[in-house]
């Protein structure tokens, strides 16, 4: 670097985009991360700043609040037949005159559009269930000329495969709808125009001219040609709405719009399990400060714009079918947006619109989307962290996660997708693959490969059961681990036939539009059930656990003599055994070959499905019974956690995060008094709690303040608590909107503190 | 310790500390209790738990003893009364137990607070829990009803970092009512922590009908008020929690009938200690 100071760009007018920004690499190359470290202004003061909804935002909010009664009542308000695509709708708007940032999925708020793509036969029954009968041109389209990713996958899905998804130990296989989990970096299209990013692509298409042309080789050239048409898609669809994104923003409200067509592009498009958005409030505050600078905005108008933008992202449909809804609660889309942190320079991350996009949470009222996750590090200021503390307590609607592990493993421009997947922005996607039920497989390794449940042979070849009366535990971890071997090739296999055919018939061209070139790619399994396993482990081992067998020799049930140590008090005795259950698994997957060469990852998450994996398992020699929920994620088994919150996250702690990269999350329900008598001490005790887990090697914490007696009232009297919120192992949901067996889990949950 | 290994038990078990404890360390001789309760080297706990933010500052490690000499006719959880209900635990294996915790308390703030029961009744125990706890750098707190103070010399209050004081009642007759004692003792060891100028956090619950009389209030907080190391008040509001315990342990529960008090009751005897320029919560 030469010695001079860096220069300012000319003072000049809004037709200057980059006018007054530090100069810097991302002038040269496409490179987001580098244009906000030298541009962006840390903000250390307290939420004073901030402001109310104003009339314009609260009259816009009403308006669709009535649409939110009227689509609850009817499941969904309308459905769109058009299959869409960024530019198969014309222009919509929720109040066109009053909108500050516009852009509609279709042509109708909350009109739901369809994306066969995926799959087809989603599509049809989604529509049936809603009362809508499938255009015959769409049917005869995707049934007759198009083939889906969907009925890719199982022309190509192993014996064995099928045999794992229909019982159960492996379920939510993105293989009948949008993978999601990918992040586009569209913070690009504010910086730099999409002009300049169609040229960037252009080029790394030319390079590849140079490379022999091998399968790999071909794929990346007709995957780059599709990005670059689906940025000249993009264009078109933001013209549409009377906007020229060809060039790069040039003020505060244009940087929110350019980044949101950005987005609406993806969820136009793409009907992926999550739609996150990324890391975009600082970014965008180098925009707001400068129009602050200029006068051109003043609080007021940049809260507003923040919170009309917020409304956008709370407004994403998908139409998706109830068996979906029911295993994921409610209607989610993972809209998750990264806030705070810290960069590689020691700088806090965090700027006034980190507070602002939190303030929407007291502006429009708690919500699960977007799904706000704060990046926390102990040493992000004081301010701050006391301020999410506050929101959380307030709204329930914040997740937390380890800002400085996830530094660590993949740099400090680096978002959260969905629930606790971490991936540097533009430079990093994911293959999802939801989770394999750890539980079943060591009720698999008892039983030779049975099924406890249908009694069916579903480990081919067959092995012997466990013999005898008592298990041994020697015996049973020997099999667990050979029955994991199996589990594992299989999960592989499923998987690489999953995203190859996602790749080929659904694959994600302005998302990936917005990626470097050749992005490091992960596979991420997951498991559910660990502290299950962890605990039925640890009876067999300190315990006596005879099993019981029916007609058919089949062990269905076990006996347990005497006090074992579980999962969630800190114990090591037990918690070596779910450390090593997560470390085993992983070494397993790696075992096994991945399409792409994607780095295998796991992470330890169910999100609400811990209630069906529960349903699908028989019982267990913990003394869990046929049908009980697992705990969510990583959490010790409800009730178990006995000493409290301090010994449960501890344990929790303790899982590696080596050997579970996509994440390891912690739900924990706390009531207010909870936190101490005072609200000011529940502020400090809060921070307190996160300084403590994320400054040892806690990964993520859902943090939910409610009472009791206000969930059970909320089941009975739904209509009381619409924007009741609450957080579910990496997610918000809305608590009226689950199921009743999902809300008797949450409450029965433990309360930590009564 | 060597000569008593076998009252060692396994592990700190106890369920929630809302639980019904009764019995569980019936098995260990008279004997064995009592010089156990000479040494100090064994307590009987009724449960303990991380993570409280209600018992002293910060969050805290919570250890419940058993063995109480008061009768409080409000107690929500009588089975603490019984010394033998609880488990026996070593000194060293608690303290390992809190170990695991040190860091983790330091930055929250927290520490150690032992409440029971009345600790004072393991006064051994407590006295060789909090030097344990100083040794590893864990902020002590002592949640007592005073009866006992005497137990402790100077020295062994001067180790404690913070007394949680409980008054109960004012008037001679009133105390022995509801506490089956009278309240001499309590007074004059909350006088002994004045004169030795160590920080008291005072707690006072708040029944309808029985604690809530103002003069009664008012004689608290000016007496509260006079001694000048009460940082802090709680007001504690009566509630039923601890009914199913009488029940299930066939004592008979005098406050069956007895409501929570209302907001305004509470933010009455707040105010009244506020009046004494205290702190109240």
């Amino acid at each position: 670097m030469a010695a001079t100071a860096p220069k300012k760009s000319k003072p000049g007018t809004a037709a200057d985009p980059w006018r007054d920004f530090q100069h810097g690499l991302w002038q040269r190359e496409v490179n987001v991360r580098d244009f906000i470290q030298q541009n962006y202004t840390l903000y250390e003061g307290d939420a004073t700043f901030l402001t109310p909804a104003t009339k314009r935002t609260r009259k816009i909010w009403d308006q669709l609040g009535k649409l939110f009664v009227e689509e609850r009542r009817k499941g969904v308000l309308d459905v769109s037949q058009v299959p869409s695509s960024i530019t198969a709708h014309g222009p919509g708007y929720i109040d066109r005159d009053n909108e500050l940032i516009v852009g509609l999925q279709t042509e109708a708020p909350l009109k739901r559009a369809i994306m066969p793509n995926g799959g087809f036969r989603m599509v049809q029954t989604a529509l049936k269930t809603y009362g809508y009968e499938p255009d015959p041109n769409v049917v005869e389209t995707f049934t007759k000329y198009r083939k889906t990713h969907n009925n890719a996958v199982f022309d190509a899905y192993t014996a064995d495969i099928r045999r794992c998804r229909s019982s159960h130990i492996l379920t939510g296989l993105p293989d009948a709808y949008g993978r999601g989990r990918i992040i586009g970096d569209y913070r690009r299209v504010a910086l730099y125009g999409v002009t300049r990013l169609i040229e960037h692509k252009k080029a790394e298409r030319a390079a590849l001219d140079a490379r022999m042309s091998t399968e790999d080789i071909i794929r990346d050239r007709e995957e780059l040609a599709e990005q670059i048409r689906a940025l000249q898609e993009l264009c078109e669809m933001a013209g549409k709405y009377g906007f020229d994104i060809s060039r790069p923003a040039a003020t505060a409200q244009e940087a929110v719009q350019w980044l949101y067509f950005g987005y609406l592009a993806a969820v136009k498009e793409q009907n992926g399990a999550a739609m996150s958005l990324g890391r975009v409030s600082t970014f965008l505050d180098i925009y707001f400060e400068r129009d602050l600078a200029e006068g051109r905005i003043d609080e007021s108008r940049a809260q507003e714009i923040i919170d009309d933008f917020v409304i956008k992202l709370r407004i994403v449909r998908f139409l998706r079918t109830p068996e979906y809804d029911a295993l994921f609660a409610g209607d989610p889309t993972w809209v998750t947006e990264s806030i705070g942190g810290c960069g590689e320079d020691g700088r806090p991350l965090v700027t006034k619109n980190c507070f602002r996009v939190l303030q929407t949470l007291y502006n429009l009222g708690p919500a699960p989307e977007p799904n706000l996750t704060v990046l926390y590090a102990p040493r992000l200021p004081d301010q701050f962290r006391r301020f999410v503390a506050q929101v959380a307590i307030d709204t329930s609607s914040l997740q937390f996660e380890n800002d400085e592990i996830i530094r660590r493993a993949w740099g400090d421009d680096s978002a959260i997708a969905c629930c606790v997947s971490p991936m540097a922005l533009g430079k990093q996607m994911q293959f999802f693959g939801a989770r394999a039920n750890l539980a079943k497989c060591l009720l698999y390794a008892i039983n030779g490969g049975r099924d406890e449940v249908s009694g069916e042979q579903v480990v081919l070849p067959a092995f012997e059961p466990v013999q005898g009366e008592v298990l041994d535990f020697d015996d049973v971890l020997a099999r667990f681990e050979r029955t994991m071997d199996w589990l594992a090739g299989v999960y592989v296999n499923a998987m690489n036939v999953i995203h190859y055919m996602h790749d080929k018939y659904a694959y994600e061209r302005i998302e990936m539009a917005l990626h470097d070139y050749a992005p490091l790619r992960t596979m991420a399994f997951g498991i559910a059930g660990l502290s299950v396993v962890a605990d039925s482990l640890s009876a067999i081992k300190h315990a006596k656990v005879r099993v019981v067998r029916d007609k058919t020799g089949l062990v269905t049930d076990y006996q347990t003599e005497g006090e074992f140590p579980v999962f969630g008090v800190n114990d090591n005795r037990v918690d070596h055994l779910a450390t090593w259950t997560v470390s085993t698994f992983m070494e397993k997957l790696r075992k096994y070959p991945t399409y792409r060469n994607a780095v295998h990852t796991q992470s330890i998450l169910t999100i609400t499905s811990n209630v069906v994996y529960g349903k699908a398992t028989g019982n267990t020699p913990d003394g869990r019974r046929q049908g009980e929920p697992f705990a969510p994620g990583a959490n010790p088994m409800h009730g178990r956690d006995r000493y409290g919150i301090h010994a449960s996250a501890y344990s929790v702690a303790k899982l590696p995060y080596r050997d579970a990269q996509d994440g390891i999350s912690l739900t924990t329900s706390l009531v207010p008094t909870g936190l101490g008598r005072v609200p000011e001490d529940r502020i400090t005790n809060l921070t307190s709690m996160l300084d403590a887990y994320f400054g040892a090697t806690g990964f993520h914490m859902n943090i939910n303040v409610m009472t009791r007696e206000t969930l059970m009232d909320a089941m009975d009297h739904p209509e009381k608590y619409p924007q009741l919120t609450i957080r579910v192992s990496g997610y918000a949901v809305n608590f009226v909107r689950l199921t009743r067996e999902q809300q008797m889990d949450v409450i029965n949950r433990t309360f930590h503190g009564v | 310790m060597a000569e008593k290994t076998e009252l060692q038990p396994a592990s700190l078990e106890a369920k929630s500390p809302f639980d019904l404890r009764v019995d569980l360390g019936k098995d260990v001789p008279e004997t064995d209790v009592r010089s156990a309760l000479a040494s100090g080297d064994m307590g009987f706990l009724h449960s303990f738990t991380t993570g409280s933010t209600l018992d002293g500052p910060g969050v805290r490690v919570v250890a419940w003893t058993t063995g109480c000499m008061w009768r409080c006719l409000y107690c929500h959880n009588p089975d603490t009364w019984t010394m033998r209900n609880g488990i026996p635990v070593a000194v060293v294996k608690a303290t390992e137990t809190l170990r695991k915790y040190r860091y983790g308390l330091r930055i929250m703030s927290g520490g150690f607070t032992i409440s029971g029961g009345e600790p004072l009744m393991q006064d051994r125990f407590v006295v060789k829990m909090f030097r344990a706890a100083k040794e590893m750098g864990i902020h002590t707190a002592l949640d007592t009803n005073g009866y006992l103070g005497e137990r402790l010399t100077d020295d062994e209050i001067d180790g404690i970092d913070l007394v949680l004081l409980d008054i109960k009642a004012w008037d001679d007759e009133k105390h022995r009512h509801l506490t089956g004692r009278e309240p001499g003792p309590t007074r004059e060891f909350a006088k002994r922590l004045a004169a030795r100028r160590r920080p008291v956090w005072l707690r006072f619950v708040l029944v309808p009908g029985l604690t809530d009389d103002p003069a009664e209030v008012g004689q608290i907080a000016r007496f509260a008020g006079g001694l000048g190391n009460v940082e802090r008040v709680d007001v504690l509001p009566f509630h039923q929690m601890g009914r199913y315990k009488w029940e299930k342990l066939g004592i008979e529960y005098k406050l069956d009938k007895v409501e929570p008090p209302t907001a305004e009751a509470v933010e009455r005897a707040l105010a009244t200690f506020r009046a004494e320029g205290l702190k109240a919560y």
